[in-house]
């Protein structure tokens, strides 16, 4: 604070301080606030607002609990909440997303942090990010394009006879492929980072010690990437729960992920107080599974914001 | 079990520099050899390619008589001590020791009891449950120690592994190495560039420049009878005078320079090559009268008393200067500055060299 005073004087640090807190302030505590509040109160026509029926409860949030839904899992039949069911499958896949993500961006993270010689390091990253140039909603269609019933994929699987009827991949697959290619960069460069800082004589000393290549990985590298291992996982897991583009293209009829609840509730029934009660719920509940799933894996907050 | 390593010429290029150039030396099993050599000569890159790490360009190189061409880095009998020690930090002092017995499936309850053995032998005991980062310098220097002896060795590479630490615990480490690797008999191969640890440690001593070998011996005859320039003046000090050979002939010759001819050793090799008289300041005497043979008439400049030894400047009519070592047997007297001496040599005691082996010669 001295030094900003110093260095910029009154004015500017003034103008920096103001800025942030405006921010913040503003930008992202108050409208976080002002749905926070309205979660807790009842859809009411316009008049209505701020009359008798306008007190606050957990009505909103409780609605999960409605619309029992028959299903079956592993050959057992059971009945549970429509969006109980929803919010687990999101869970669930995005995990899934998560795994595959990290078991794809490990070798790449491995191989750019240590392998690589440091001159084409620079083009191969130009080369990862090429993808992203293009846009999210662009490249979710180009897959869309490629899982369609009669698309190049089917046509490909077709033509080398490895199938002899078109396969649906529209639904989960589709979604978890886009998915995963949507996020693996989130995964790739805090692998990076942390392999990066890795010294290479460990892994030298390892294998001078008769180590073969997969226990060094194990012992050494791995539980040095751990922190980054944790904070890619964290990004790639709360981006893929809060995803609503790739489910929506991707997805087709038999997707249903949280976030299209969320949706359906702010922009078909116009009901933003039970939106906002279940974007909480999408938001609570994916911090305490992320926190459940440092504490199982024994990876501290501290070791993720290094 | 030590193995004897055998480097058969061996040569090895980064692109178009040549990091190490036609190394030749058989070393024996059990043989406390150093490398020794000034930084960038080499001497790393020797030790890359023993332990596998680095393959030389030509060459081969044997370990206990097989060839190790194609052969990885974990299948060789080799274990590396690294110049930075490269111990885990993540894993517990004993996890560190016992890992290369973790690699060859021995049981946990036998790997913790070695690795508390290990502890004892290079005095550690208790430390077995502490992190890396618990321990000093020579603490974890013992743990590199005992974690590369684990995988009984046949040979021990170690690269400079005392370079962190300080003056006192350099010495103390010095003497508990060659402690160590008498006890076990193995065969270690030593990096430095600290002459006097080379000298104290060594059964035998390589002496590097530019990626060469320019002399293998022991340290007797190394400091003794330096076989080129470059040894001589990178191993102690020397008094070093440009002149030409006159008269060669039985192992002698003289040396003319601009203040006097003098009678030396002609160092082998020397024929026809450029050459410089050296004369270790330890063999010039300062007397108050010309001697018969290799003398020269000197102004005493400065003067330092160093304790057990006094050193004298002596500068010549045509402005060279000697200097001379004389040892304080408690009645040596020390010259006034300005006075008239002479400093003499003995010509068994100093050697007309020629310069080193050059790179690419
Ligand atoms: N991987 C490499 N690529 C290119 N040049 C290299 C490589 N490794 C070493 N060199 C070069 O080879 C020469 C010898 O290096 P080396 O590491 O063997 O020296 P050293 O004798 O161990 O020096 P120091 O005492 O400083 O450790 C140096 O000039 C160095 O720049
Ligand atoms: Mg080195």
């Amino acid at each position: 604070m001295e030094r900003l005073l110093r260095r910029y004087g009154a004015v500017l640090t003034g103008t920096f301080i103001a800025l942030t807190a405006f921010w913040l302030l503003v930008l992202v505590l108050l409208p976080n606030f002002t749905m926070l509040e309205s979660s807790f109160r009842p859809y009411l026509p316009a008049v209505e607002i701020g009359g008798q029926k306008d007190f606050y409860s957990f009505r909103n949030y409780l609605t999960i609990f409605g619309t029992p839904f028959d299903t079956s899992l592993l050959g057992m039949h059971f009945t549970i909440p429509l969006r109980i069911l929803i919010f687990l499958s999101t869970i669930f896949y995005s995990a899934l997303v998560t795994v595959i993500t990290f078991i794809l961006a490990y070798p790449v993270a491995y191989y750019l942090a240590k392998i690589v010689s440091p001159k084409s390091l620079p083009t191969l990253f130009l080369l990862l990010f090429v993808p992203l140039w293009v846009s999210e909603i662009l490249r979710a269609f180009a897959w869309w394009i490629i899982f369609t019933f009669n698309g190049p994929l089917n046509a490909l699987l077709l033509g080398l006879h490895i199938v002899d009827t078109p396969v649906r991949w529209l639904g989960y697959n589709s979604v978890i492929v886009g998915l995963v290619y949507t996020y693996v960069l989130f995964m790739v460069f805090p692998l990076y980072n942390a392999m990066q800082s890795l010294d290479s004589n460990q892994i030298e000393a390892a294998e001078n010690l008769g180590s073969p290549w997969w226990r060094t990985h194990w012992r050494v590298i791995l539980p040095h990437s751990k922190p980054g291992i944790a904070s890619g996982a964290v990004t790639v897991f709360m981006l893929c729960a809060g995803s609503i583009l790739v489910p929506t293209i991707l997805g087709g009829t038999s997707v249903q992920w949280f976030t299209q609840t969320i949706q359906s509730w702010m922009l078909e029934a116009l009901d933003w107080n039970s939106g906002a009660a279940y974007a909480f719920i999408l938001l609570t509940l994916c911090i305490v599974f992320v926190f459940g799933m440092m504490r199982v894996f024994g990876v501290k907050l501290s070791d993720i914001a290094k | 079990m030590s193995a004897g390593i055998d480097l058969d010429d061996v040569c090895c290029d980064f692109g178009n520099f040549r990091a190490v150039d036609h190394v030749n030396v058989d070393i024996q099993p059990g043989e406390f050899f150093s490398f020794l050599g000034p930084s960038g000569c080499g001497k790393t890159t020797i030790l890359r390619m023993i332990s596998g790490f680095t393959e030389p360009t030509t060459g081969v190189i044997r370990i206990g008589g097989k060839d190790m061409k194609g052969q990885r880095p974990n299948q060789r009998p080799t274990a590396l001590i690294f110049q930075n020690l490269a111990l885990f930090p993540l894993m517990p002092i004993w996890e560190n020791i016992a890992f290369g017995l973790e690699v060859r499936g021995v049981d946990r309850a036998k790997r913790r009891k070695r690795a508390e053995e290990l502890l004892e032998l290079v005095d550690l005991h208790g430390a077995a449950d502490k992190m890396v980062s618990q321990l000093s310098g020579g603490q974890k220097q013992r743990v590199a120690i005992a974690r590369a002896l684990a995988v009984e060795p046949s040979v021990m590479l170690l690269d400079e592994p005392l370079s962190a630490l300080d003056l006192k615990l350099r010495q103390h480490m010095r003497a508990e190495l060659r402690t160590i690797q008498k006890r076990t008999g193995v065969t270690f191969i030593y990096i430095t560039h600290d002459q006097g640890e080379a000298l104290a440690m060594s059964d035998r001593v390589g002496v590097m420049s530019q990626g060469k070998l320019q002399q293998v011996a022991t340290p007797r005859e190394i400091y003794n009878t330096p076989a080129n320039g470059f040894v001589a003046s990178f191993v102690g000090e020397n008094n070093i005078l440009t002149g030409s050979v006159q008269n060669p002939g039985g192992g002698m010759a003289s040396f003319v320079t601009p203040f006097g001819t003098f009678r030396a050793r002609l160092g082998e090799a020397a024929a026809g090559q450029a050459v410089k008289l050296y004369i270790r300041p330890e063999h010039m005497t300062l007397s108050e009268t010309a001697g018969t043979e290799n003398s020269v008439p000197v102004t005493v400049g400065d003067v330092s008393f160093e304790g057990s030894f006094i050193t004298v400047q002596g500068i010549t009519e045509n402005g060279t200067q000697l200097i001379a070592e004389l040892r304080n047997d408690g009645s040596a007297t020390v010259p006034a500055v300005g006075s008239k001496r002479s400093m003499t040599f003995d010509a068994a005691r100093s050697a007309i060299l020629p310069d080193g082996i050059k790179a690419g010669a």
